[in-house]
């Protein structure tokens, strides 16, 4: 199956879901409030939120009213245009990471437990050696049992370097440690994997500050992205998650993993709308090849086509 | 848990407090609250619907008590609803008659099964001989990660051969293991999967031919949104779950999940996941989940708590200290009746917005402390308790002495009768019968 194949099936499975509800209800038929009620329970359900879906909801209605649009066909497509207008205006939307020959450049990922970073490094590793990038990975994770093994089985799919320590070791010490392996290598990018923690807790936070604390102090001209990791499946909590994560490291994008599962991830509007986080990558599988960019337009059309 | 949530009813039941009658219009605005609360809590908007419907039928209607302030009938009514959906009565592990009991863990990815495999392993240690056997044979290093956690846990394990990958192959080579090591209980840790992966679905479908499970356990993070149901439904309708874990109750999810996956299955929550340590697994209680969301405590109870009182003359006894000046005598009835009302730590959760007060009481609210308050106050001389203006110096010594605490005990408590005394001046002046004041357990008022 070629990757564009991949994709698309993936994607199919979140246009199917989201276009049931939706074309159904854009597909003729009168535009009463239970139509606007309708919408708005088709968001909600798409984890969207209730302020949210609400304020989308009102902004469709008074649209519709300045353009006299008049029947719920000709409000699928404004309403395209709303959602796609919205992602679009945070800078960085659907841009990848970029690394350059030459110059090292840090990816740190962060997130909750569960939510797919070790799979989004191993998938990162995997495509940027086969760029051609010198790639090297941290096992900062030195917390959750087999965490360094199940990277090293990536390094070994993708012939990245790992560096990794013990279980129980300090997390920090290994991110400074592949930073200074990655220095003397030359290599063009390090990919930073930690573990998993619930950004309710406060000494976990704090350990995650001091790895990202440690890298932007020793990373001289290198750039350093720090993405949070979030499963699609996520609820209203995927918000509370991305402005903690935010607050303590200052977040430079969003990796939307497991995005082939429910694949609503309505989610992403939320920290769109209020936290300016643009969302950078979308994972739809477990497969190496299974990590594309987000893509405002492709995603807004899968949302509300057939 | 669902601190969030609990947050949220707190501030909406604030505004409903101090008003006299429950009007359509007050329960209609209630709702509109209740209502976004519960779907920013990711509670299905289905269930959010039906829920509505039957409290509001509930809350205008007759079924209103009118013995209890009209935020707190809301509440009632709210918490009575939610109690009702997440079902109230405990349902425990079942173990087979006949050994070897067979649990099954399935659940999407990252939801964390393998951990709580262990856990629920560790669990049963005690009284059983539990064997986890890792059945994830995708996720790199899964079978790796099982292994030394089990081995952490001191928990036997049972792996594939390196290489394997027909999971019915290591389910069989498990069976024969438990039997030749005499372990009663299995727990198969399986890979994460889509519900909506027929292929792999059919696969838990032939585990579930090959070792007929005593239970089926589907283990959903707390934090899942709208699609919990929809997962829940889908792996239900696939292999007839028995029960669900929830996990990573630790958070600040508000896990609303919680209520849809019971409503949409009817499978009982059976155990929560409260922390990353493999002792971190607790008996879900439904009913102390809903208690808790509401942030209302026991409502009903702390009513019936205070009639008791009331009945016994506690609080005529105590709305005759309004009339006159608040004496050490009187605090020392107050912590009587405080005692009386049961466990200090049980009270205090008995009261609305308590989770609040928790912040302002600390760690300093327990029932030891108390005793050496009332201790103190014994040690007195009657003209002492009387008037504690002439307490000075010798006589403070005297009292630490004879109440085994020290001169800093007396000094506080003495400091916070003082500030007691004139929050009492302003209940006297409020007059309106029994209340418990609020200040007595925080908001810088005394604290025990």
């Amino acid at each position: 199956m070629s990757f564009f194949e991949r994709l698309r099936l993936g994607l199919q499975g979140v246009r199917k879901k989201w276009s049931e509800g939706l074309s159904g209800l854009f597909s003729g038929g009168a535009i009463d409030p239970e139509f606007w009620d309708r919408l708005e329970e088709v968001l909600i359900s798409g984890d969207v939120g209730a302020a949210l879906s609400q304020s989308l909801v009102e902004q469709l209605k008074q649209a519709a009213r300045e353009r006299r649009v008049a029947t719920t066909e000709g409000l699928y497509g404004l309403f395209a245009s709303i959602l796609a207008q919205r992602l679009s205006e945070v800078p960085l939307m659907g841009r990848p990471v970029e690394p350059e020959k030459g110059v090292l450049t840090i990816v740190l990922l962060v997130g909750v437990n569960g939510s797919g970073k070790t799979t989004t490094a191993g998938k990162l590793a995997c495509k940027w050696a086969k760029e051609g990038l010198e790639v090297i990975m941290a096992a900062s994770d030195t917390f959750r049992a087999a965490a360094a093994e199940q990277l090293k089985i990536w390094g070994e799919r993708s012939g990245v370097r790992v560096v990794a320590q013990q279980q129980g070791s300090d997390a920090a010490a290994v991110a400074f440690d592949a930073l200074a392996a990655a220095r003397s290598s030359g290599a063009d990018v390090l990919i930073v994997d930690t573990a998993g923690r619930l950004h309710s807790k406060h000494n976990l936070m704090e350990e995650l500050k001091k790895i990202a604390r440690i890298l932007d102090r020793e990373r001289g001209e290198s750039k350093l992205e720090t993405l949070l990791v979030l499963d699609s499946v996520m609820g209203q909590n995927g918000l509370a998650q991305a402005k903690t994560f935010n607050s303590a490291l200052s977040l430079s994008g969003v990796v939307l993993t497991k995005y082939d599962n429910t694949a609503k991830g309505g989610i992403i509007l939320a920290i769109a709308d209020e936290m300016k986080t643009p969302v950078r990558y979308v994972g739809l599988g477990e497969g190496e090849d299974d990590l594309r960019p987000f893509d405002v337009e492709e995603f807004v059309r899968a949302l509300l086509e057939e | 848990m669902f601190d969030a949530l609990r947050e949220r009813f707190e501030s909406i039941f604030d505004r409903l407090k101090g008003r006299g009658k429950l009007t359509e219009a007050d329960v209609d605005v209630a709702l509109r609250d209740v209502r976004r609360s519960l779907l920013e809590a990711d509670v299905d908007y289905k269930v959010v619907k039906a829920l509505l419907e039957s409290i509001r039928g509930r809350a205008v209607g007759k079924d209103v008590l009118e013995s209890i302030t009209p935020g707190q009938q809301v509440a009632t009514i709210v918490y009575e609803e939610l109690a009702d959906l997440m079902g109230t009565e405990p349902s425990p592990l079942a173990i087979s008659p006949k050994p070897p009991s067979i649990y099954l863990m399935v659940g999407l990815q990252g939801g964390g099964k393998t951990t709580s495999t262990v856990k629920l392993a560790r669990r049963l240690a005690g009284s059983h001989r539990p064997l986890v056997v890792a059945c994830d044979l995708r996720r790199p290093a899964a079978v790796e990660q099982l292994k030394i956690l089990a081995a952490q846990s001191r928990v036997p394990f049972y792996g594939p051969e390196h290489g394997e990958k027909d999971v019915l192959r290591v389910v069989e080579g498990a069976l024969e293991y438990a039997s030749g090591h005499l372990n009663d209980v299995i727990l198969l840790d399986t890979a994460g999967r889509l519900h909506a992966d027929e292929e792999l679905m059919e696969e838990l479908a032939a585990m579930k031919r090959a070792a007929p499970p005593t239970e089926v356990l589907l283990v959903v993070d707390a934090m899942t949104g709208q699609e919990a149901v929809k997962v829940a439904s889908a792996f239900h309708e696939r292999l007839r779950l028995t029960g669900v874990l929830l996990s990573k109750l630790d958070g600040d999810a508000r896990g609303g999940a919680a209520l849809a996956i019971r409503k949409a299955t009817g499978v009982p929550i059976k155990f929560a996941g409260v922390g990353e340590g493999t002792d971190a697994l607790e008996v879900f209680d439904a009913r102390r989940m809903a208690q808790r969301i509401l942030g209302m405590g026991d409502v009903v109870g702390l009513a019936e708590k205070i009639r008791e009182m009331a009945e016994s003359g506690g609080a005529e006894k105590m709305a005759g200290t309004l009339k006159k000046k608040f004496t050490l005598e009187d605090l020392l009835v107050q912590f009587e009746q405080i005692e009386r009302m049961g466990p200090l730590e049980k009270v205090l959760e008995m009261i609305p917005g308590f989770s609040r007060m928790k912040v302002a009481a600390g760690d300093e609210a327990d029932s030891g402390r108390l005793g050496r308050m009332k201790a103190i106050i014994q040690s007195m001389t009657p003209s002492e308790r009387r008037d504690p203006s002439i307490i000075k110096g010798s006589r403070r010594r005297r009292i630490a002495a004879g109440s085994g605490t020290s001169v800093q005990m007396v000094n506080q408590l003495l400091a916070q009768y003082e500030q007691m005394r004139k929050l009492w001046k302003q209940f006297g002046k409020q007059d309106k019968g029994f209340k418990l004041p609020k200040g007595l357990f925080g908001g810088g008022g005394f604290r025990i």
